[in-house]
């Protein structure tokens, strides 16, 4: 069985198709990077696969059974959105109240429940993180609570949107470092976001690149080459190697705004270095 | 000045407070956390007309503005996160009170009313109305216990909330109604122009200064708590509306909220200057 299947999947949203006649599967165990630039559809996938929206047509398989709203095999780290950020809880509250959050009554943590929290934080290093207040947190490590959230209740597979935003390169790096880590120890599927297919490098072992309303799927090698992104954006992309670093760059002039985005985010990482 | 429990209108007075005070500190905590104070606060102004109106009819203003309040919440909650509902707030809140005058203008027998019902008098409440606020204060606080779990999740974590399952809708809409039960409850004792200070100010305080939820609410009951004895007590004292201490109080003690996040900062700068910086990550 794998983790996910997706048979000519089309997904529109608002009356725009973001995909349309989409297939691909993802094996058990595999860590994914999923790209391509804004609106592009990243974040509406897993939103399908959350169970959140329905797809408009074709067949999807999570885990074995079709798309289910709250799904507790399904570990998700949304979108960075800044509001528990100001919040004055620490880390371990915060987690505490998502788990089993789902249940009526009065949020009073068993010693079950807190001893699940704390297993998860573990795992991460994060057990000195989780007594601090959210709003003294850096984003890598707030990143790091976040995927201990993720991990409360042992959960298949992973859905993580975005999680490497506003990090710097080391804090990047060693985010990827733990989700793989975790991935390969626990053999679960991760689904994992990115704006830029460089801090993945070397942990990946597929990437899935959407665009267009269309994805392509394989490893780095064989989806990040000229021939696959050119047909997969319709325009002319060139993608130069250089130093183990990656960078797309679509043809100049006829730059979609959103592939020029993802063309300077590669250009300033690599003068960051 | 124990002297005061004497008379049988202070007695009134304390248990009325001391049970609006109980909903208004833990209700206040979940609208301030969910940044929907604003909505409270419109809440209460739509009591207004509905109050007047009742008696215009012949009711009891009390069940006129719990109805509309009620209503008011379930629409509130209706219009969601869309755009511009400040704006829409906003108006309903000045229709409310227009329509209030309004009512008034056709009752003009009963002066007293307009100042009661925006003022507050929590002096002349009946022992029949304790029992009245006792029941539904109970109703109120066995619902939000009964949703607070889900609710404090889909609170600080919406996003994560839906997508294990959380019913954020009806939710929502369950919370906005518990809130129109405790604004009816708080305009007996500060009136509808005052509920803000009696729902919000204990929660907002709290909410600076714990990092933990049940340390959270403890602390914002405790201090809707202490901020009505003390305000009953001066008062009583002062001779002075016992709505004015009230929100002077609560004003009080979120300023000093702020203020100690001042000093928290500071000693942090200074921390920085002299000690060893940390990572900045």
């Amino acid at each position: 069985m794998s983790a996910i299947d997706f048979e000519d999947v089309s997904i529109a949203l608002g009356g725009r198709r973001i995909l349309s006649g989409v297939s691909f599967s993802i094996e058990q165990g595999h860590f994914v990077g999923v790209l391509g630039p804004n609106g592009a559809g990243k974040t509406t996938l897993f939103r399908t696969i959350l169970g959140l929206l329905t797809a408009t047509s074709g067949k999807i398989s999570v885990l074995g059974s079709p798309p289910a709203r709250g799904n507790a095999a399904i570990g998700y780290i949304p979108q960075w959105r800044h509001t528990a950020a100001q919040l004055n809880f620490t880390g371990f509250e915060l987690l505490l109240s998502a788990y089993a959050g789902n249940r009526w009554g009065l949020p009073i943590a068993s010693q079950q429940d807190r001893k699940a929290v704390e297993a998860a934080l573990e795992r991460v290093g994060g057990r000195e993180l989780a007594g601090r207040a959210l709003t003294e947190l850096s984003g890598g490590e707030r990143q790091r609570l976040f995927i201990a959230q993720a991990l409360v209740g042992e959960p298949k597979l992973l859905l993580f949107d975005e999680p490497l935003i506003s990090l710097d390169p080391a804090h990047q790096r060693s985010i990827v470092e733990l989700v793989r880590d975790i991935s390969r120890e626990r053999n679960i599927a991760v689904l994992f976001s990115a704006h830029e297919v460089n801090p993945l490098l070397g942990a990946v072992d597929e990437v899935l690149y959407l665009g267009q309303g269309k994805a392509a799927i394989g490893t780095v090698d064989e989806v990040v080459n000229e021939r696959v992104l050119s047909a997969l954006y319709d325009t002319r992309v060139h993608v130069i190697r250089t130093e183990g670093r990656i960078f797309v760059v679509a043809e100049g002039g006829e730059v979609d705004d959103h592939l020029h985005d993802h063309a300077v985010t590669g250009h300033a990482t690599m003068q960051g270095r | 000045m124990f002297a005061m429990f004497d008379y049988e209108f202070m007695r009134n007075a304390f248990a009325a407070a001391t049970i609006v005070a109980l909903v208004a500190g833990s209700i206040g905590y979940f609208l301030v956390l969910r940044g929907e104070t604003f909505a409270g606060h419109a809440l209460s102004h739509v009591g207004f007309p509905g109050a007047t109106g009742a008696v215009l009819i012949g009711i009891s203003p009390f069940v006129g503005l719990t109805v509309f309040t009620a209503l008011a919440g379930i629409g509130i909650s209706l219009i969601g996160e869309r755009g511009q509902r400040d704006v829409a707030i906003g108006l309903v809140l000045t229709l409310s009170l227009g329509l209030g005058l309004l009512f008034l203008h056709f009752y003009t027998s009963y002066a007293g009313m307009a100042t009661n019902l925006l003022f507050g008098n929590v002096l002349g409440i009946s022992r029949q109305t304790v029992w009245v606020l006792l029941v539904m204060a109970a109703v109120t606080l066995i619902v939000l216990g009964a949703i607070s779990r889900p609710l404090l999740f889909a609170s600080l974590q919406p996003e994560l909330a839906e997508a294990k399952g959380v019913p954020i809708g009806p939710l929502s809409t369950a919370f906005m109604i518990v809130v129109a039960l405790a604004t009816s409850l708080a305009i007996q004792i500060v009136g509808v122009l005052l509920v803000f200070a009696l729902m919000v100010a204990p929660a907002a305080t709290s909410l600076r200064l714990t990092r933990h939820f049940a340390l959270g609410i403890a602390l914002s009951v405790g201090l809707a708590v202490s901020i009505v004895w003390m305000s009953l007590t001066l008062a009583y004292v002062t001779d002075w509306p016992t709505s004015f201490w009230i929100t002077a109080l609560g004003s009080a003690f979120y300023a000093l909220s702020r203020l100690a996040d001042v000093f928290k900062t500071l000693r942090v700068a200074k921390l920085a200057r002299t000690g060893p910086l940390e990572k900045i990550a």
